[in-house]
């Protein structure tokens, strides 16, 4: 019965009712929206840097990321190789053998990283093909070099010369080998741009003296969410006193700041989203709280408790708090999944800049149930706790006076 | 039998500021099956005198006792089932909930009394045709007059049954073809069904209507007549 008073409470003033509901379900809906678009923008931007070459997840030996040497390289046995049979979500293992060189026509010299490849998995996972902007791309086992534009541009070269490289090979052995170069690729990290070149694994193997060996294996996931579960795998499976297995947040800790650093300003958004909100809610509230307290006082005379009346009048403003809740959810799940399919693409110089580096200017929202329930349930919790000041009221409520007005 | 006794009833507003002593030591005794008209210029204290019996104020000083017992002793839970139980009351506006049906406002005390549901709805039905609402049960009080809000507020009153039923200045905003169909229902009842009703009020004919009535001044009783 307290039940169906409260329901019956909420159709009384339908304007102010509708008012609530709307602040409810705006608040809702925006906030919904905001994570949404701010999630999906990090995760965008943040697959599009980590699949650029790096991958969710790399395997090492133990040690190798903090003093990154060809000395830490390890021998690619079958098991490693297979790491999808310990690891379902691993789609693809790239294994690379990393160094620096001297790059070298006679004239020019220039330090480059030289780095084997599997081309076809690497291209999997990088699209590294697709930067091809002179020759073509590496074959497995062809003794040739796939080299950026800007090493190729410092030392004067072009597709079909050759460079010529010299390094320290595995455990100190002379590295030199000359190897023509078949393609120009192009990054638009300047960094990159100035320092990579390619060569198929067994060839970089032959060329650092490390035949069979690799330095690091990138792994290519699809969907964040399967980053955790390959790390407890592989760490599970894996022998840790031999291998690290390090996932992004440990490869790129600048990416993991830089979002860290957004989301803290995000939440200054929010907490001035949440107290409009709040002001809203609370002000219908008072409102009403005020108006019916000549009602209050006449139910308390009849013999209703104050806390059955106060009871009625929280249902009252949680069941309006569900509803636009529910509401703003209704109302954000189809914008959300819109621009999810759809995602916002930015214009002008901001998307240059990113689109020189390769990444597309697009933002995709994060289309996940648990964001708007999360929002829906921040909301609800707010009015819920807003709704205790009529019971605060009534509780001090005296009826005569009440009834004076 | 005596339903309400009070004793040397004191009631100030205000103790702290400019004291309003709106009881000034009332002693009043009323029986079961009166029907009693509390009267006064405006201001003398009527309104304080039946929230005191009715439990909805306390006194500063004195007694009252309603049906045997002391009602200053409760606590303020105890009081209001204490009213639930005993005492009938009618406002003199917007005594029902406006998004109850007039029979499920007169039932809604019964619910609070956890009555079972077919003894309710019989009680309302029946006391609603009493007060002559049968073809209204269904309305909500935005869809009566006043007159009908009133006469639905007494079967609300009526419904669990109380000891007595106090109603300040019920027809005070009625006409007056509302307030003596209001009156008629009202003395019915006493006559009929034995109700004690206690009410005060400003109107000339609803004082001719009373069978005993108490003039307050001051907040003191000045005169109490009782007529054949
Ligand atoms: N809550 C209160 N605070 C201060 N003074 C009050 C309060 N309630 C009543 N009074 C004062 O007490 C006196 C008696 O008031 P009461 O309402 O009992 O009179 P009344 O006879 O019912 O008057 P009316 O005919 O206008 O209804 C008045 O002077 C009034 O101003
Ligand atoms: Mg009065």
């Amino acid at each position: 019965m307290l039940f169906r008073l409260a329901w019956r409470n909420i159709w009384r003033n339908k304007r102010r009712t509708a008012i609530t509901a709307a602040s409810i379900l705006f608040a809702v809906f925006f906030a919904s929206f905001m994570e949404a678009f701010q999630k999906g923008a990090w995760d965008h931007l943040i697959s599009s840097v980590v699949n650029y070459y790096y991958g969710y997840v790399q395997v090492h030996q133990k040690g190798y990321w903090d003093e990154q040497t060809i000395d830490k390289a390890f021998p690619l046995v079958d098991s490693l190789k297979q790491l999808q049979e310990k690891a379902p979500k691993v789609q693809q293992v790239l294994p690379r053998i990393e160094s620096f060189a001297l790059a070298s026509t006679g004239e020019h010299t220039s330090g480059v990283m030289v780095v084997g490849i599997d081309p076809q998995v690497e291209d999997a996972m990088t699209k590294l093909r697709s930067r091809i902007s002179d020759g073509n791309y590496l074959k497995v086992d062809e003794e040739a070099a796939l080299v950026a534009e800007g090493v190729a541009e410092n030392l004067g070269l072009g597709v079909g010369d050759t460079i010529v490289l010299i390094s320290q090979g595995y455990h100190g052995v002379n590295a030199a080998g000359k190897y023509p170069i078949k393609g120009m690729v192009n990054f638009g990290s300047p960094e990159l741009n100035k320092q990579m070149v390619y060569l198929p694994l067994p060839v970089a193997q032959y060329f650092y003296g490390a035949n069979g060996l690799v330095t690091s294996l990138a792994l290519q996931i699809d969907d964040q969410d399967d980053i955790k579960p390959t790390l407890r795998a592989l760490n599970s499976q894996l022998d840790t006193a031999a291998y690290e297995v390090m996932d992004w947040k440990d490869l790129l800790p600048d990416l993991v700041e830089a979002k860290t650093l957004d989301s803290a300003g995000n939440i200054i958004v929010y907490v001035i989203l949440y107290l409009i909100i709040a002001f809203g809610i609370f002000g219908t509230i008072l409102m009403m709280s005020k108006e019916r307290e000549y009602e209050f006082g006449v139910l308390i005379s009849i013999g209703m408790h104050r806390w059955q009346l106060g009871l009625t009048v929280w249902l009252e403003v949680i069941m309006l708090g569900l509803l636009g809740a529910v509401l703003g959810i209704v109302a954000a799940l189809p914008v959300v999944w819109h621009f999810h399919l759809n995602p916002i693409r930015f214009s002008g110089d901001y998307a240059e800049a990113m689109e020189k580096f390769g990444f597309e200017a697009i933002f995709p929202t994060l289309f996940e149930a648990h964001i708007f329930l999360t929002q829906a349930l921040l909301v609800f919790i707010l009015t819920a706790i807003l709704a205790l000041y009529p019971i605060f009221k009534i509780r001090k409520l005296k009826p005569v006076e009440a009834m004076r007005a | 039998m005596k339903v309400i006794t009070t004793k040397g009833v004191v009631k100030i507003y205000n103790p702290d500021k400019i004291p309003v002593k709106a009881l000034d030591g009332v002693d009043l005794e009323i029986k079961e099956g009166e029907f009693t008209a509390i009267v006064g210029p405006s201001g003398s204290g009527k309104t304080t005198l039946l929230n005191v019996i009715g439990g909805l104020d306390r006194p500063d000083e004195g007694d009252v006792e309603v049906g045997g017992h002391d009602i200053d002793a409760m606590s303020d839970n105890k009081l209001i089932d204490f009213r639930k139980e005993h005492i009938g009351f009618v406002f003199q506006a917007y005594n029902l909930i406006p998004v109850l049906t007039a029979r499920e406002n007169v039932e809604f005390v019964m619910l609070l009394q956890n009555r079972p549901k077919k003894e309710r709805r019989e009680r309302a039905e029946e006391l609603l045709r009493a007060v002559g609402l049968e073809d209204k049960m269904d309305k909500r009080p935005s869809e009566l007059s006043g007159g009908q809000q009133q006469r639905v507020a007494v079967a609300r009153a009526l419904a669990p049954k109380p000891d007595f039923i106090l109603a300040d200045e019920p027809t005070a905003n009625l006409d007056s073809k509302s307030t003596a169909n209001l009156l008629d229902i009202m003395a019915r009842l006493n006559e009929e069904e034995k109700i004690t009703f206690i009410f005060s009020t400003h109107d000339q004919r609803v004082i001719d209507r009373a069978r005993r009535v108490v003039t307050l001044v001051d907040g003191k009783v000045a005169t109490d007549e009782v007529r054949g």
